[in-house]
């Protein structure tokens, strides 16, 4: 399902150049749940960037369902991820001016759908993550787990088979953090989402198919 | 094939517009402040500009009684210079009678005096009345609205006839609301007129035709023979067609260079015979048009009019799309590409600046309609100029996509991890 091949990711100043990530070679099947772990400025997030074509490697080459990305536009790329992806974040980046229902309708309105499925699909996906009720709320109205839950609502909205999660559980209490991965597991058992999930939780890692350790960029496990 | 493919892209068009709409006003909503702010400026700024043109429209565009304006030059003033003395002003009914005579361009010349004031009683009450003397070409010259009667001919200023034109306001003032005031008497300055035509008012603001009533010069109390040329009498040209009037502009110049000095005090005459415009606004200096120092101080007036709130939405709309950034870099994650976004808030610009046009042009609407209800000019009837209002919406229009193109285009450009990061 996702290819990396010799990924390499420098960053430049006018005076320091840091190695983020050295040769990362990676195979994540399809229908995988893949935990990636590591201190603190080891490059897990931009790992995971990179994997979701938020940000280019310097070298190497990234494929996903058998398709190159590294000369796709800007457009196409948008279209893409539109399509093929979705995101969790740490600090779950809902959008504050919008409601519940119009932050899980968000990816679909960059593709050709009506009002009427756009609403459907964002019921449904809210209903999976237990929010049914909450669709007329404002995000601040919203605790941080519920916070989380509707940003997963809107990373599964699009049905994408690839899902992205930053650190889904960092800013939540165990309790909360707990809820959030079962919410993960079913998505990946019942749907068969291959899902990459950054974390710093030991527990919560072996609890998914496999993990991968990272230290200061380079792959130790 | 092809046909469904086109359906599903306007489809795809119709959802996002509709969609930026709905975000467009989901945020004006939320962020009230910066809204307000916003509508303040544009609206405030709008309604400025209207109700100023308003009245550069109405003083400088409106054209009664002169509706031969552009075959008309207007000779207002007079400057005798000479060592040490200067005498500046209006011109006398001889200066005005005696030299225009010979000039063989105009058709008709009207002579008037600049409005006297006076005080007249009706029933213990006074009544400020303003009073004009005219030849009788000023009839045929200007083309007054007789509501009733007529105008005074030659017959009546060879006879120094005691007759007088009204205005509407006169009437209704001295007069009362009675249908027909026609060979009444009005009294002006201890004399008794009888009232033959009334005419529609003329605004204070066109001071070469307004009055509240019009008599013979004849009938002046004042000398109209004597032969200084100064005075304050104003006079008219008509040319016979548009085409004259360099002609009759250079004929009234020549002739002023022959006028014999009329006092040994001084040894130079300037008068000219201008279009109304550069009459309306003659600063009395020879060196410096009226027409360019106006035109500039109000140039002026409107460039740091509209720079100031300009400068302000400028500053306002870049810092709230970069607080937006964790927004675009959201929107880009799940499938936005750098045009969309740019036209997402081109959308939001435009909706904010059409709202500001329609609040600015209500409240232009409310003010106008005070300033003419209140009459605190007397007879100026203000009315919108929607080019104007065309244009200002233009400008703000522009000026919004300016301020919230640039940095939205920006921030489409910015890397989906650094907007992210931006929260």
């Amino acid at each position: 399902m996702i290819q990396l091949q010799n990924i390499e990711k420098v960053y430049r100043t006018s005076t320091v150049e840091t190695l983020a990530l050295n040769s990362i070679n990676l195979d994540i099947a399809k229908g995988e749940f893949l935990s990636i772990m590591g201190p603190s400025g080891c490059g897990k997030s931009t790992l995971l960037n990179i994997i979701g074509l938020l940000d280019a490697p310097s070298k190497g080459h990234i494929k996903i369902d058998d398709q190159k990305t590294e000369h796709l536009s800007d457009k196409q790329l948008a279209a893409f991820r539109n399509k093929k992806l979705g995101f969790i974040f740490q600090s779950y980046h809902l959008i504050n001016d919008l409601q519940v229902l119009d932050n899980v309708e968000l990816p679909l309105l960059y593709r050709a759908s009506s009002a009427k499925e756009r609403k459907m699909l964002a019921s449904e996906a809210l209903e999976k993550v237990g929010l049914a009720n909450r669709v007329k709320h404002f995000p601040n109205q919203l605790s941080g787990g519920q916070k989380q839950r509707v940003a997963i609502a809107r990373a599964i909205v699009g049905r994408p088979e690839i899902i992205l999660a930053d650190e889904p559980t960092g800013n939540l209490d165990s309790a909360m953090g707990s809820e959030i991965l079962d919410i993960l597991l079913q998505l990946n058992q019942r749907d068969g989402t291959t899902i990459v999930m950054v974390t710093h939780d030991e527990n919560m890692a072996h609890k998914t198919h496999r993990l991968v350790r990272l230290f200061d960029g380079s792959q130790v496990q | 094939m092809v046909r469904r493919f086109s359906n599903l892209i306007s489809l795809k068009i119709k959802v996002m517009l509709k969609n930026y709409f709905k975000i467009a006003i989901a945020v004006l909503r939320r962020r009230k402040f910066f809204t307000f702010i916003s509508l303040f400026g544009i609206s405030f700024t709008l309604t400025i500009l209207l109700v100023l043109t308003a009245f550069i429209d109405k003083v400088v565009g409106d054209n009664y009684p002169d509706r031969k304006r552009d075959r008309s030059l207007y000779i207002t003033r007079m400057s005798q210079e000479g060592k040490g003395n200067i005498n500046n002003g209006a011109l006398s009914f001889y200066f005005l009678e005696h030299f225009t005579k010979v000039l063989k361009t105009p058709v008709k010349i009207a002579i008037s005096s600049r409005p006297n004031g006076t005080n007249t009683y009706i029933n213990d009450k006074k009544i400020a009345v303003n009073y004009k003397y005219t030849n009788a070409a000023y009839w045929d010259i200007l083309e007054y609205d007789f509501l009733e009667g007529k105008a005074f001919g030659t017959k009546e200023i060879d006879n120094a006839a005691k007759v007088a034109v009204i205005s509407e306001d006169m009437k209704h003032e001295y007069f009362g609301d009675i249908p027909s005031v026609t060979g009444k008497y009005i009294e002006a300055d201890n004399v008794r007129y009888r009232v033959i035509g009334v005419v529609k008012n003329v605004p204070v603001t066109s001071y070469l035709t307004y009055s509240d009533i019009y008599l013979p010069y004849t009938v002046s109390k004042s000398d109209y023979k004597n032969k200084d040329y100064g005075g304050s009498f104003t006079g008219i040209l008509l040319a016979p067609s548009k085409a004259d009037m360099q002609k009759m502009h250079d004929e009234y110049e020549q002739m002023v260079k022959r006028v014999p000095m009329g006092n040994k005090m001084y040894d130079h005459i300037y008068t000219h015979a201008d279009t109304y415009l550069a009459a309306y606004l003659d600063t009395g200096n020879e060196n410096q048009s009226g027409v360019v120092l106006v035109l500039t101080v109000i140039s002026v007036f409107v460039f740091l009019f509209m720079l100031l709130p300009t400068l302000n939405l400028v500053n306002i709309n870049i810092t709230r799309i970069m607080e937006r950034s964790s927004e675009i870099g959201v929107r880009k994650a799940f499938g936005a590409s750098s045009k969309t976004l740019v036209y997402q808030f081109i959308v939001e610009n435009i909706i904010l600046t059409l709202l500001g046009g329609l609040i600015g042009l209500i409240l232009s609407v409310i003010v106008i309609y005070f300033i003419n209800s209140l009459n605190l000019i007397a007879n100026l009837e203000l009315s919108i100029n929607f080019m104007v209002l065309f244009v200002g919406l233009l400008i703000c229009l522009f000026f919004g996509l300016l301020s919230g193109v640039y940095p939205a285009w920006r921030m489409s450009k910015l890397n989906v991890v650094t907007a992210l990061k931006a929260q």
